[in-house]
C-alpha cells in the first residue's frame, strides 16, 4: 500500500466514524440509544441489516470459496428470504407492539423473568464468546497478507469502533453502517471490473464463464438427495430457513437493527430489501470468486494462498521440500494452461466430441495440481503441526494487493474493515443494550426510571463489551480450529433460543417452567448429539428449535393445571 | 399473542397488502433459483 491507498483507507473509515460519532454525540435518550432514531427509513434499516451479517470474513472467505469450491454456496442463503418473510409479519409486529428494547424482554413478558434471563444469558454467551473473534479473525489476514502489526490493527480497528458505538448507540451504528455498505457495495463492483480487464485479451466474461463452468466452479444450484452433498437446494432451503430464522428473529444484534426506526412499515421494506438483495449480492461475491479462479489460470500461480506462511517454510529448515513442490506445481500449472488452449480451439471448433475429450483432459490437469495443492498442505502440517493450512482466505485480498492499481487497494482494504467494524458495531450495541435491559435493570428495578442513569450504563457495558473483544482477541492466541469451534457453538445455541421464541408465538397454552427447563433439556440434548453425531452444524438450529417446543408441550402436559399459562 | 394487525399499508405502487409484498418477493426468490439454474447450464 502507497500514500494514496492509505489515504483513501483512513479518510473512508475514520471519516464515517467520526461522521457517525459527532453527528450521533448529542445522543441522550434511552430510546434512541438503543432503538435507534424514530426518523430512520427502510433503506439505512436495509443496508443496517445486510452490514449486520456481513462481517470483514464474508468479503476475505466468500470470494475464496467462489475460487476453491465453485459457487454452491449460494444455496446456503436459500432459507434467507423465506425466514425474512416470517419476521416480517409474526416477530417484527409483536416487538414494535410490546414497545421492547430487546427480543429477550418480549420473552419476560411473554413468559417469565427466567425464560428471559435465559435468553438473554444464551446470547451473551454465544456473542461474548465470537465477540474477539469478529476483530481477531479479519485482522490475522490483513496483518498477514499487508505486513501491519496485528496488536496494532486489532487495537486500532476496535477502539475505533468502540468511540462511535459508545458516542451514539443504534443511531450511530445504523448511521455509519449505511455509508459502509455504500463503500463495500462501490469497492466489490470496482473489483469485479477490474478482474474481467485482467482477464486474457478476447476471453471476455462468457469465455471466462465458460472455463469456470468447464472446470466445475459454476454449478449454483444441486438437485441433488443425497446428504453426502454438502450444499444442495433443499439443505439450503431448510437449515438455512431455521439459521436465517434464528439469526434474523432472536439474534439481539439484528433485532436491534430494524425494531427502531419510522414506523413498522420502514422496518418491514427494510427487511424485504436483504429478501430480494442477499442471495444476488452473495452470488456476486462468489462469482467474483470464480473469476479470480479464472484469472489465475493464465497467471503464474502460487502452490499456497497464504504467502507470509509459506515463505516462512521455503526460507526454514525445510526449504528444499517446499521449493520443490512450488516446481512441481509450476509445471504441471504450465501443462494445464496448454490444455486450457486445446479446450478453448475445441470449444470454439463446435465439435462436440473434441470438445468433450479436451474438458476431459482439462479435468485431469486441474486435478494434478490440485493434488499438489494438498500435497503443500500436508507438508506444512508435518514441518509445523500448528501451521494454517486454509489459504482460500488469502486468495481474494492477495489478488487485490497485487493486482489492483493504488488507490483501488485503499478502498478494498477499506472494504474488508468497514464490514469489520459494521458488523462489530452491532455486536456491541446488542450486547450493550442487552446487558442493560435484561440484566443490569432486572437486579436494579429502582433505576429503570432514570433515563440518564440508564443511557450511562449501556454506554459503559459497550465500551466495556468492546475492551473485553479487543483483549479476548489479542491475548487468547486463537488457533484456527477455535474459530471455527466458536462459530459452530453459536450454532449450538441458535436453534434452541429459536425454539424458545416459536413456542412464545404459536404455543399458546405453554408456560414460563415448562419452556424455560424445555430449553435446559433441548440444549442439553443438543450438546450430546454434537459430541456423538457426525452431521452438519446446520442442523441442530431444526434439531435444537423442535426438541426446545416439544419438550415444553410435554412438560406442559406433565404440570399441574395451577401451572402458568400463556397469558394472551 | 396474535401480532399486530396489518393496519399500514404498504405505501407501494401496485401492493395493496403486506401479503401482495411476501408473495412479490416470494417470486423474486424463485425467479432467482431459476435463474441460478439456467445460469449453471448454460456455463457447465
Amino acid at each position: 500500500m502507497n500514500l494514496v491507498d492509505w489515504l483513501v483507507l483512513l479518510g473512508t473509515m475514520v471519516g464515517i466514524a467520526g461522521y457517525g460519532a459527532w453527528r450521533t454525540r448529542h445522543t441522550d435518550h434511552l430510546d434512541t440509544y438503543l432503538k435507534g432514531s424514530k426518523t430512520t427509513g427502510w433503506f439505512t434499516i436495509g443496508l443496517s441489516v445486510a452490514a449486520t451479517q456481513a462481517s470483514a470474513i464474508t468479503f476475505l472467505s466468500i470470494p475464496g470459496q467462489g475460487f476453491e469450491s465453485g459457487i454452491g454456496f449460494v444455496q446456503n442463503y436459500f432459507g434467507l428470504p423465506l425466514a425474512l418473510i416470517i419476521v416480517c409479519a409474526v416477530f417484527l409486529p409483536i416487538y414494535r407492539k410490546l414497545g421492547v428494547y430487546t427480543a429477550y424482554e418480549y420473552l419476560g413478558k411473554r413468559f417469565d423473568q427466567k425464560t428471559r434471563l435465559l435468553g438473554a444469558g444464551l446470547f451473551l454467551l454465544q456473542r461474548g464468546l465470537a465477540a474477539g473473534v469478529t476483530i481477531y479473525a479479519p485482522a490475522i489476514i490483513l496483518s498477514s497478507v499487508l505486513g501491519w502489526r496485528l496488536d496494532l490493527t486489532i487495537i486500532g480497528a476496535g477502539l475505533l469502533v468502540i468511540v462511535y458505538t459508545v458516542t451514539g448507540g443504534s443511531v450511530a451504528v445504523s448511521l455509519t453502517q449505511k455509508w459502509q455498505m455504500l463503500v463495500i457495495f462501490a469497492g466489490m463492483i470496482a473489483a469485479f471490473f477490474i478482474v474481467l480487464a485482467r482477464l486474457p485479451a478476447g476471453l471476455g466474461f462468457s469465455g471466462a464463464a465458460h472455463l469456470a463452468g468447464a472446470l466445475g466452479k459454476l454449478e449454483a444450484v444441486d438437485f441433488s438427495l443425497d446428504p453426502s452433498h454438502r450444499y444442495t437446494l433443499w439443505s439450503g432451503l431448510i437449515g438455512g430457513l431455521f439459521l436465517s430464522l434464528s439469526y434474523f428473529g432472536t439474534d439481539q444484534s439484528q433485532v436491534q437493527r430494524y425494531i427502531g426506526g419510522a414506523s413498522l412499515r420502514e422496518g418491514r421494506l427494510g427487511l424485504m430489501f436483504n429478501a430480494v438483495l442477499k442471495i444476488p449480492m452473495q452470488f456476486f461475491i462468489l462469482l467474483l470468486g470464480a473469476l479470480v479462479f479464472v484469472f489465475y489460470q493464465f497467471q503464474p500461480a502460487p502452490v499456497f494462498y497464504n504467502e507470509a506462511e509459506w515463505a516462512r517454510h521455503t526460507n526454514g529448515p525445510q526449504g528444499a521440500t517446499f521449493r520443490a513442490l512450488e516446481e512441481k506445481h509450476a509445471a504441471l500449472h504450465a501443462a494445464k494452461q496448454q490444455r486450457i488452449a486445446a479446450w478453448q480451439v475445441a470449444r470454439t471448433s463446435g465439435d462436440t466430441g473434441a470438445e468433450q475429450a479436451a474438458r476431459t483432459a482439462l479435468l485431469a490437469a486441474q486435478k494434478a495440481t490440485d493434488d499438489v495443492r494438498t500435497e503443500a498442505r500436508s507438508a506444512l502440517l508435518a514441518a509445523d503441526p500448528r501451521a494454517k493450512t486454509k489459504d482460500s482466505d488469502y486468495v481474494f485480498i492477495g489478488f487485490i494487493v497485487r493486482q489492483l492499481p493504488h488507490g483501488l487497494v485503499g478502498l478494498l482494504v477499506a472494504v474488508m474493515i468497514a464490514a469489520a467494524l459494521g458488523s462489530k458495531a452491532s455486536e456491541l450495541n446488542a450486547l450493550g443494550a442487552t446487558t442493560t435491559i435484561d440484566l443490569w435493570r432486572h437486579f436494579r428495578p429502582l433505576a429503570e426510571h432514570d433515563e440518564a442513569r440508564n443511557v450511562r450504563a449501556a454506554k459503559w457495558f459497550t465500551a466495556g463489551w468492546g475492551i473485553f473483544a479487543i483483549g479476548f482477541a489479542l491475548f487468547a492466541g486463537f488457533a484456527e480450529n477455535l474459530i471455527e469451534a466458536i462459530n459452530i457453538l453459536g450454532s449450538i445455541f441458535y436453534g434452541v433460543v429459536l425454539g424458545l421464541f416459536l413456542t412464545a408465538f404459536f404455543l399458546k397454552r405453554i408456560g414460563g417452567t415448562a419452556v424455560f427447563w424445555g430449553a435446559v433439556a433441548a440444549q442439553a440434548l443438543v450438546f450430546v448429539l454434537f459430541f456423538t453425531l457426525n452431521i452438519s452444524y446446520l442442523w441442530y438450529n431444526l434439531i435444537g428449535c423442535a426438541a426446545c417446543m416439544i419438550f415444553a408441550l410435554v412438560l406442559q402436559a406433565m404440570l399441574s393445571p395451577q401451572s402458568k399459562p400463556a397469558t394472551s | 399473542m396474535k401480532p399486530e394487525p396489518d393496519d399500514e399499508s404498504p405505501g407501494l405502487p401496485g401492493f395493496r397488502t403486506w401479503r401482495g409484498v411476501y408473495w412479490f418477493v416470494l417470486g423474486c426468490f424463485v425467479l432467482v433459483v431459476i435463474g441460478l439454474t439456467l445460469f449453471s447450464r448454460a456455463f457447465a
